[in-house]
């Protein structure tokens, strides 16, 4: 398996400060906005676009929740092993808000779909908005698009894009990995798949 | 709480009985259950993981609350439910089990929740039809999910079943809940003690594992959770009261009330399955007060058969 950087550390800190200053720009002091990290990975990004936004704006006291999709996903009953959830803290109305769902990859858009259904088991939001740190723009199957995009990365369908966190992973950085397909066995030779 | 196995499946294609689950089966059950308890508490209660999914229910003995607790488990999980009871059925025109089954199934049912009033009927419908089988009660033998719900509700209260002592008092020859408890605290590694009269402790009692006392004041002062079962008066023998004298003696030395409770002298958990017999094995002002969770165990019942439900439904193979 090849693995490359393409994100580094330096430039990882700066699309979280420049993905801040968008949600600023979009929605003023945050004040009446939700944001949602969708779990597992995309809240780490959310947690940490939190504490980001909490410095520049000088106060905390927006609105912010976690999500775990598991029992909405579209691949129930056709995976081998079913996934256990993860915890889901959102303990607030969703009516009338304006609402900023964040992960930290987009591929399919199978997730989003499934956090969207999720969404709306909370109350009916003004509006849903997308964040997510990578778009991987020509792998979708839904029509799902990205309303804040920290990097577009153009890669094949037996590459893999990981986002690596300091807290977890040891580093800030986002790694293209080639040379095994998603289900971990060894691809053939990705550029075939190429169309 | 592990999330080092964030994926898991279970070890078995029915639930027929606490006996065939592993620890790690439990754990699984418990930690999909943490995430419907969360599900049961929003606006909307309701995902859509079995709408693909029809689970027939049904009962040859009657229940009011487990009947509930897995309908109401079944619609949050968006299955289709069809319900069934022996009094309204062709059991009556002298059907066989089976065949009942059988002629259920062929209107393509997924899943079979039931109750029975001979053990091992779960057991033996699993052998026979072409269904996942959830066991409901079967007689005296067997009641999985109420246990799971039950050590669920100690590991919410008290942190973690293992190392707890927990007391079961009252009828455990006829207790169905009695066994699937037993089994599945010891597997979490919980220490059990029995305590109720020597005519209703079984025969098999010494190869359980468990302690068993006769004097239920040094059995409260041992435990950190008591357990008090129903005497199931529809199952003694005869005139119904043929294993002890009377309830009136029975409530005086294996009842729990305020005064008894108070000379424990330490805080301990109070649990009972439902449906009481108030003033038999205990008082309102003991089964009403802080220190009881019933009415925890009955919410926690919902989110135990969703998660059962829902990793059972998650072995069926999809057709193409």
């Amino acid at each position: 398996m090849r693995t490359s950087v393409i994100l580094g550390s330096r430039a990882f800190a700066l699309t979280l400060t420049r993905l801040c200053y968008q949600l600023i720009e979009d929605h003023g002091d945050l004040k009446g906005t939700v944001l949602i990290g969708l779990q597992p990975r995309g809240v780490l990004l959310a947690r940490r676009l939190k504490a980001a936004l909490g410095r520049i704006l000088g106060h905390d006291d927006f609105l912010y929740g976690e999500l775990d999709i598991t029992f909405h996903r579209d691949d129930f009953r056709r995976r081998d092993m079913p996934l256990a959830p993860s915890s889901t803290l959102l303990d607030l109305t969703l009516d009338g808000r304006r609402v900023v769902l964040i992960d930290d990859v987009l591929y399919t858009g199978r997730s989003i779909r499934a956090g969207l259904d999720a969404l709306l088991a909370f109350g009916r939001p003004e509006q849903v908005q997308l964040l997510t740190l990578i778009d991987r723009r020509f792998q979708r199957e839904l029509p799902i698009q990205p309303d804040y995009v920290g990097r577009w990365v153009d890669s094949l369908d037996g590459q893999r894009v990981s986002v690596e966190w300091k807290e977890t992973d040891g580093a800030d950085q986002v790694v293209l990995e080639t040379g095994s397909d998603r289900r971990g066995a060894p691809a053939a030779d990705p550029i075939s798949h190429e169309h | 709480m592990s999330t080092d196995n964030p994926s898991g499946q279970l070890s078995t294609d029915h639930l027929l009985g606490i006996g065939d689950l592993s620890a790690e089966d439990i754990e699984l059950i418990f930690r999909t259950a943490d995430g419907f308890k969360e599900v049961l508490n929003r606006p909307i209660k309701k995902v859509p993981s079995l709408r693909d999914i029809t689970i027939a229910n049904l009962f040859f003995e009657n229940s009011t609350r487990t009947r509930i607790s897995f309908e109401l488990a079944e619609k949050r999980l968006s299955a289709d439910v069809v319900n069934f009871s022996s009094s309204s059925s062709s059991v009556k025109k002298g059907e066989t089990l089976i065949d009942t089954v059988n002629n259920i199934l062929a209107m393509k049912v997924d899943m079979v929740v039931m109750r029975h009033p001979d053990p091992g009927a779960a057991v033996f419908l699993s052998r026979h039809v072409p269904a996942r089988i959830v066991n409901a009660g079967d007689g005296t033998h067997e009641h999985p999910t109420q246990a799971l719900l039950d050590a669920y509700s100690i590991r919410e209260k008290l942190g973690s079943v293992k190392g707890r002592k927990v007391l079961i008092v009252g009828d455990i020859l006829h207790s169905r809940v009695a066994l699937s408890n037993i089994l599945c605290l010891r597997k979490l590694g919980a220490q059990v003690m029995l305590c109720g009269p020597t005519t209703l402790m079984p025969r098999y009692v010494d190869t359980l594992g468990v302690k068993v006392e006769h004097d239920l004041d040094k059995a409260l002062a041992w435990c950190d959770v008591a357990n008090m079962l129903r005497i199931q008066l529809e199952r003694q023998g005869g005139d119904g009261i043929a294993n002890f004298p009377s309830l009136r003696e029975y409530a005086m030395l294996f009842g729990l009330d305020r005064e008894r409770y108070e000379r424990i002298g330490k805080d301990i958990t109070i649990m009972h399955p439902g449906p009481i017999n108030r003033g038999v094995e205990i008082t309102s002002d003991v089964a009403d007060s802080g220190a009881s969770i019933i009415l925890h165990q009955v919410e926690n019942g919902v989110a135990v058969r969703m998660a059962v439900l829902y990793l059972l439904a998650s072995r069926i193979p999809r057709e193409q």
